[in-house]
C-alpha cells in the first residue's frame, strides 16, 4: 500500500512551500538484520554471566573430583594436612576462615553501623559529602594494602598493646587462658581477623549508609514532629524499616570477609594445625592456603583437595551473598509498597 | 494543681533519661567513625611513608632484582600489571555494556534478565581468588604453562560484573521519554541504544569501566596462579608474567630488606594509582551530575 | 461509542479510526473509540486526567509497542491504510508520525545534530542540503533567529520553551504528515506557551495536528475541532466552537463549564 508511504503526493503540494532546492527524498530505513544482530549479541553477553556460573562450579568440581570422591564430605572435618603422606582433611582452614570472619565481623559491623548512623544522621551538612567520599575511596584500597601494613606495622603494636596485656590479664583465668596462649608475635587468626575488620569497614559502612538512605524522609519527619530524638528515630524508625537491609548489608560484608585473599594471608601465618585454640597461634584459612600451596602443589591428590578446598569456599560464598542479595531485594520491596 | 506539677516533673525525668540516651548512642557514632578514621589514616599515612621511602627513579626504570642485591626496580611488575590491565579491560568491557544494555534496555521484567542481575550481583563479590582457579582448570592447565593470557582472562572476568552493575545502573536513570522520542523519529532500536541512551549515559559508563580498572589494578589472587610471575621481562603474552601485587605479595612476605623496601614502593604506587582513579572516575562523573 | 463527527463536505479525512480498544494489562484503557481527523486542521483532544487522550495519541504512533503489556485492537486507518496491521516497519511508519512531548527531551548532542538525526535516518543529504533542511526546521518551529548562531552547542543548553521549540522542530524535520503533540506547554512557562500556541497556528498549513491539552482555553485558542474524552470513551467530537458553545451532551457541558474534572 503505496499510500501511507508514498512521498509524492507530499511533495506536489508542498512543493511551492519547500525551500526551493528540495530533492524528493529517498525513504530508506535501515536494515533489519542490523537490528536482529545488535539484539543477538545482547542476549548473548547476558546468557554468557549465567554460562560462567555454572561453568566455575562445574570447573571446581571436576578439578576437586580426586578428593571428592577419596574423602568424601569427612573432608569438612578431618585436620589432618599432610603433603608429604598425601592425606588431606579441610577442618584446619575451614576453622580459620570461619573463625576470622566471625571476628571481622563482630569487630566491623558495629563500627559500620556507627559510621553509617553518622553519615546519614549525625554529620554536619559540609561534613557529609567529603566523608562519604571518603568512606568510599578507602572501600576502594587494595587489599594487599591491609596485609602489608597488618604484617609490618601493625603486628608489633598488636604484641605490645594487645597480646601480652591480654595474656597476663587472662593468666589466671582457666578457659579463656587457653584462647590467649602460646607464643604472641602478631600473628594469627585475631590479628587477621582484626585486618579483617578494618578492610571490611568502610565497604559495610556504605552498603549501611545507602540503605538508610533509602528510608522515606517524610516517615523520619513524622517520628520528629512527635519530639522524639535523633538516636529514638533512629533505633524505632529507621531500623525497623531497614531491617533486611542492614541485614543483608552484613552478610554482604561477610561473603567478602569469607573470601578475602591477602588481608588474611599476611597474618594468619599460614600453618596448618589446630593444636590449640588459641586465637594467637599461626593458623590457616582456605584462601591463604590456596594462595600458598596452589601454585607449586603437585597435580595429583594435593591439588585437588586444595581445589576441594575452592569449591567450598565458593559454595558458603555463593550461599551468603544470594541470601544478602535477596534481603536486600526484599527491602527495595517493602519500600515500594510503604511509601 | 499538684497533679500538673507531678505530671511535669514525671515528664521532666523521662525527657532527661532519652536525652542522655540519646546523648551517648551519639557519642558512640562519633566515636565509631573517629575509629574508622584512625584505622585507616594511620594504614594511609604509613604508606605513604613508607612507600615514598623506598621510592626512587630506580624503581621505575630496572627490573626485580634478585634477594640482597643492591640495585632494583618495578619496571617488569609494573609493565607486567598495565600490560594485563588494559588488555583485561578491553575484554571485558565490550561484553559487560552489552549484558548491561541487555538488561536495561531488553531484558526488563524477563526471567533472563532478573536471573542475570541476581547471579551478576554474586559474581560481583565473589572471591577473586576463585576466578584464578577457575582459569586456572581452564586455561592454565591444559597448556601446562602459567601465561599472561590467563592473568588477562582471570581480570577480564572480574571487570566483567562490575562493569555490567554499572551500565545496568545508569542506563537505567536514562528517562523512558528520551528513548520515546528517538522511536518516534521512526529510529531503529539498534540507534536509539547505541546514539541516544548510551551516549546519554556515556559519563557513567565510563566511570564504571574506571572502576573497574582500579579494582583490578590492585587484584592480587586471580593472577597468583594464572600468570605467576616473573623475575624478567615476559618476551611473549604466552609467558608467566610480572605483576605488580604478585611481586608486591612475594617481596613482602620475605625476610630480605631490599625486598621489603620495593614492596613498600610498590603498594605506595598501586594505592596513589587505584586512589587517583577513584577520584578522577568521581569527578568525571560528579560534573556530569 | 459511535460519534460522528460533522464537518463540511471539502474536508478530506487523513485518519480514520474504527472500534479501537486498548489495555494497559487487564485495564481497558479505551472503549471503543471511533472517530475521524480531518486533514490539515489542528484537532484538540481534552478530558480530565486518565481519560484517556494521551493514549489515544500513543497508539496513532505505535509508542505503546515499546511495552509489551499495552496492546490496541481495532483499526487506525491513515489514508485508507490500517496502520495497526500494517506490514510495513514500524519505522517507516513513524517517520511519517511525528510527536512532541510533555517533556522537552533533547538529544545529548548539538542542536544542529539534534535535527540532523532524524532526517539521516532516511535521507542522504549533502552538507549542503542538510544545512538548508535545519534551517528551514529551526525557522518552522520559529527558533532559527535565536539560535541560528550557536547550532553546535548542546541541545540542552537551551531554556525550557526553547528545547520544546527544537523538538518541535526535530519532528517537522522528517516531513512527516501528521503531528501529534502530547501536552507540550504543560512544562512551560506562559509566553513560551504564547509562541508556541503560534506555532501551531502555522503549523495545520501543511500537517495535520493533533494536540492533546488539560488547558481548555488553549485547545478553544488554537484547535478547530475538538474531541472530549471521559474515563476510557470518546463523549463527543466536533468543531471548536459548537463544542464550546453549544455542546450536544451533557457531559461535555459539565465539564467545559467547570462543573468538575
Amino acid at each position: 500500500m503505496a499510500s501511507v508511504i508514498s512521498n509524492t503526493r507530499l511533495e506536489e503540494s508542498h512543493l511551492d512551500r519547500l525551500e526551493p532546492m528540495q530533492r524528493p527524498p529517498s525513504i530508506k530505513g535501515s536494515p533489519v538484520w542490523i537490528d536482529k544482530l545488535f539484539s543477538l549479541m545482547a542476549h548473548v553477553a547476558a546468557i554468557l554471566t549465567l554460562i560462567l556460573l555454572f561453568a566455575i562450579i562445574g570447573s571446581l568440581v571436576i578439578g576437586a573430583w580426586p578428593a571428592i570422591s577419596e574423602y568424601g564430605i569427612s573432608f569438612l572435618w578431618h585436620s589432618e594436612w599432610d603433603p608429604v603422606q598425601n592425606r588431606y582433611g579441610g577442618l584446619v582452614m575451614i576453622y580459620g576462615t570461619v573463625m576470622t570472619s566471625i571476628i571481622a565481623l563482630l569487630i566491623a559491623v558495629p563500627v559500620s553501623f556507627g559510621i553509617a548512623l553518622f553519615l546519614t544522621e549525625l554529620s554536619p551538612g559540609w561534613l557529609r559529602r567529603p566523608l562519604g567520599i571518603a568512606v568510599e575511596l578507602l572501600a576502594a584500597v587494595p587489599s594487599i594494602v591491609y596485609g602489608m601494613w597488618g604484617l609490618l606495622v601493625f603486628s608489633p603494636v598488636l604484641v605490645k598493646y594487645v597480646q601480652l596485656p591480654l595474656q597476663s590479664l587472662l593468666v589466671d583465668v582457666p578457659y579463656l587462658r587457653a584462647l590467649v596462649s602460646g607464643s604472641p608475635v602478631g600473628i594469627g587468626i585475631l590479628s587477621a581477623g582484626i585486618i579483617l575488620a578494618i578492610m571490611i569497614t568502610p565497604f559495610i559502612a556504605s552498603v549501611m549508609r545507602d540503605v538508610f538512605e533509602v528510608t522515606p524522609p517524610m516517615l523520619k519527619e513524622s517520628a520528629y514532629a512527635l519530639g522524639s530524638t535523633t538516636w529514638e528515630v533512629v533505633s524505632k524508625v529507621v531500623l525497623p524499616f531497614t531491617k533486611t537491609g542492614v541485614v543483608g548489608g552484613i552478610m554482604l560484608g561477610l561473603g567478602r570477609a569469607i573470601g578475602e585473599t591477602m588481608a588474611v594471608t599476611f597474618v594468619i601465618g599460614n600453618f596448618n594445625q589446630l593444636n590449640s585454640l588459641s586465637l594467637f597461634e599461626a593458623a590457616n584459612s582456605i584462601t591463604s592456603a590456596l594462595a600458598n600451596e596452589f601454585a607449586e602443589a603437585d597435580a595429583g591428590l594435593h591439588q585437588a583437595s586444595l581445589m576441594y578446598l575452592g569449591l567450598v569456599l565458593f559454595v558458603i560464598t555463593f550461599t551468603v551473598l544470594a541470601m544478602s542479595k535477596l534481603m536486600l531485594n526484599q527491602l527495595r520491596k517493602n519500600e515500594g509498597t510503604s511509601s | 494543681m499538684s497533679d500538673q506539677g507531678d505530671l511535669l516533673v514525671a515528664r521532666i525525668s523521662i525527657h532527661r533519661r532519652r536525652k542522655f540516651t540519646n546523648a551517648v548512642a551519639l557519642c558512640a557514632c562519633v566515636c565509631a567513625m573517629a575509629f574508622g578514621l584512625f584505622w585507616l589514616s594511620w594504614i594511609l599515612i604509613e604508606t605513604i611513608r613508607l612507600g615514598l621511602g623506598g621510592l626512587n627513579l630506580a624503581v621505575f626504570t630496572e627490573l626485580t632484582p634478585p634477594p640482597m642485591a643492591e640495585t632494583g626496580g618495578l619496571l617488569n611488575a609494573i609493565a607486567g600489571s598495565l600490560e594485563m590491565v588494559i588488555l583485561a579491560t578491553l575484554l571485558g568491557t565490550p561484553i559487560g555494556v552489552l549484558a548491561g544494555v541487555y538488561l536495561v534496555e531488553y531484558g526488563q521484567k524477563t526471567t533472563l534478565g532478573t536471573l542475570t542481575r541476581f547471579i551478576n550481583d554474586i559474581l560481583l563479590s565473589a572471591p577473586s581468588i576463585i576466578v584464578g582457579l577457575f582459569i586456572y582448570g581452564v586455561l592454565v592447565a591444559p597448556a601446562k604453562q602459567f601465561s599472561a593470557y590467563a592473568g588477562i582472562c582471570a581480570l577480564a572476568l572480574i571487570v566483567i560484573p562490575v562493569v555490567i552493575r554499572t551500565t545496568d545502573n545508569m542506563l537505567s536513570l536514562i528517562p523512558g521519554s528520551l528513548r520515546e522520542a528517538a522511536y518516534a523519529l521512526g529510529t531503529p532500536k539498534w540507534k536509539v541504544i547505541l546514539k541516544i541512551t548510551l551516549k546519554s549515559a556515556r559519563a557513567g559508563v565510563i566511570t564504571g569501566i574506571l572502576l573497574a580498572v582500579a579494582r583490578i589494578s590492585g587484584e592480587t589472587a586471580p593472577l597468583l596462579f594464572t600468570a605467576l610471575s616473573n623475575q624478567f621481562w615476559s618476551s611473549s603474552l604466552s609467558e608467566p608474567t610480572a605483576s605488580l601485587p604478585v611481586t608486591i605479595f612475594k617481596f613482602a612476605l620475605s625476610p630480605y630488606e631490599n625486598w621489603q623496601k620495593l614492596a613498600w614502593a610498590g603498594v605506595f604506587i598501586i594505592t596513589f594509582g587505584v586512589l587517583m582513579l577513584n577520584i578522577f572516575a568521581r569527578f568525571l562523573f560528579g560534573n556530569k551530575k | 461509542m459511535e460519534t460522528k463527527l460533522t464537518m463540511p463536505p471539502e474536508e478530506k479525512i487523513k485518519i480514520s479510526v474504527k472500534d479501537l480498544n486498548f489495555y494497559y494489562g487487564k485495564f481497558h484503557a479505551l472503549k471503543n473509540i471511533s472517530l475521524d481527523i480531518p486533514e490539515k486542521k489542528v484537532t484538540a483532544f481534552i478530558g480530565p486526567s486518565g481519560c484517556g487522550k494521551s493514549t489515544l495519541l500513543r497508539t496513532f504512533n505505535r509508542m505503546f509497542e515499546l511495552y509489551p503489556e499495552q496492546r490496541a485492537e481495532g483499526s487506525i486507518s491513515v489514508d485508507g491504510e490500517n496502520i495497526l496491521v500494517s506490514k510495513l516497519d514500524v519505522s517507516l511508519i513513524r517517520a511519517k508520525i511525528g510527536m512532541v512531548f510533555q517533556k522537552p527531551t533533547p538529544f545529548p548532542m548539538s542542536i544542529y545534530e539534534n535535527i540532523a538525526f532524524g532526517v539521516r535516518l532516511f535521507e542522504k543529504l549533502t552538507r549542503v542540503e542538510m544545512d538548508e533542511r535545519v534551517e528551514w526546521a529551526l525557522k518552522k518551529a520559529a527558533l532559527w533567529s535565536e539560535v541560528k548562531d550557536k547550532l553546535g552547542q548542546s541541545g540542552s543548553g537551551l531554556s525550557g520553551g526553547q528545547q520544546q521549540r527544537l523538538c518541535i522542530a526535530r519532528g517537522v524535520a522528517i516531513k512527516p504528515e501528521i503531528l501529534l503533540l502530547d501536552e507540550p506547554c504543560s512544562a512551560l512557562d506562559p509566553i513560551s506557551t504564547g509562541k508556541i500556541e503560534e506555532l501551531i497556528n502555522e503549523l495545520k498549513a501543511d500537517y495535520t495536528v493533533l494536540i492533546v491539552t488539560h488547558n481548555m482555553q488553549q485547545a478553544a485558542r488554537c484547535s478547530d475541532y475538538t474531541a472530549y474524552m471521559y474515563l476510557g470513551d470518546l463523549m463527543e467530537i466536533g468543531a471548536t466552537s459548537d463544542i464550546f458553545m453549544k455542546p450536544k451532551r451533557k457531559e461535555t457541558e459539565d465539564y467545559i463549564t467547570g462543573r468538575f474534572g
